[in-house]
């Protein structure tokens, strides 16, 4: 069987973290809602921990550097989705929708 | 001491579905049209990496994964789903337009994961090094208040201008309604 092992390889992990990159872009392009777009927005803080991690893993002596960036990432993030989402609750205030086409204008 | 027999196996299958988790979790995030299935997909596809974590030797990042994105960004974003009721609209695109921005999207994308992952397979790494010491949470939490002290107050400080900003946009719009 080809697939054993494959957990001590790094490629899997990049090409992964890549894959999540890539759908991170694909639904911050496609998606039409402010909420969709925060998700995707999400999926590409994913991609980069789970990349600084396998190269801490695989290529760096100090083990918990990457850990620490990794944990401070989250913490950005969550920030991000608290100041994103009460700002899509405000915008779903003012205009009673939350479509991107929706806060073009910026005053009503 | 003899190992479990068929350990290495079981790792790699149970590799492999954390793998599939958060691929598949990822997809369902972008590509469904509700939201809150969107959603799912978002905590589907961070357990996927929780357990990626856990394979990276990283088992406190794991539970911590599971603790923020899962137990407390879903969450978040399931409130804001029930509090603004977001329907995708229909009307604003024609047919054409969506598939022309469809396939920008797409390729976009694609190009994207090819021309990464041709570079993290193709690419000269260095050897691999082994680790001076364990990673433990302990050592996590001397690294904090020592080498990285300044950027942990840093972060916290962040996240402190973050609560106070998203309660007052929050707000503002409360008072007039």
């Amino acid at each position: 069987m080809s697939f054993i092992g494959l957990h001590h390889q790094p490629h899997v992990y990049l090409v992964l973290a890549a894959f999540l990159f890539a759908a991170g872009v694909y639904g911050l392009v496609r998606r039409r809602t402010l909420i969709g777009m925060l998700i995707a927005g999400e999926l590409i803080f994913s991609a980069a921990a789970l990349n600084i991690l396998t190269l801490n893993r695989f290529f760096a002596p100090d083990p918990s550097a990457g850990q620490i960036f990794v944990l401070f990432i989250m913490g950005l993030a969550a920030a991000e989705v608290a100041v994103a989402l009460s700002i899509i609750i405000a915008i779903y205030r003012n205009y009673r929708s939350i479509g991107t086409h929706t806060p073009a204008e910026l005053k009503e | 001491m003899k190992p479990f027999p068929g350990l290495e196996y079981l790792a790699s299958l149970f590799f492999l579905l954390m793998a599939a988790a958060t691929v598949a979790g990822a997809l369902l995030a972008v590509l469904s049209t509700i939201i809150i299935r969107g959603v799912c997909g978002l905590a589907l596809c961070c357990f996927g990496l929780a357990g990626l974590y856990y394979f990276l030797h990283s088992p406190f990042l794991a539970l911590m994964e599971i603790l923020i994105y899962v137990g407390a960004v879903c969450i978040t974003i399931i409130f804001a789903v029930m509090l603004a009721e977001p329907e995708e609209a229909k009307e604003a695109e024609s047919r054409a337009n969506a598939w022309f921005w469809g396939g920008a999207a797409l390729v976009v994308g694609v190009a994207i994961f090819w021309g990464l992952s041709n570079l993290s397979l193709t690419g000269a790494w260095p050897a691999e090094v082994t680790w001076q010491g364990k990673g433990t949470v302990e050592d996590i939490g001397k690294s904090l208040l020592t080498t990285y002290s300044m950027a942990f107050e840093l972060i916290s400080l962040a996240i402190l201008v973050a609560i106070l900003g998203a309660l007052a946009v929050a707000r503002g719009g409360r008072s007039r309604a």
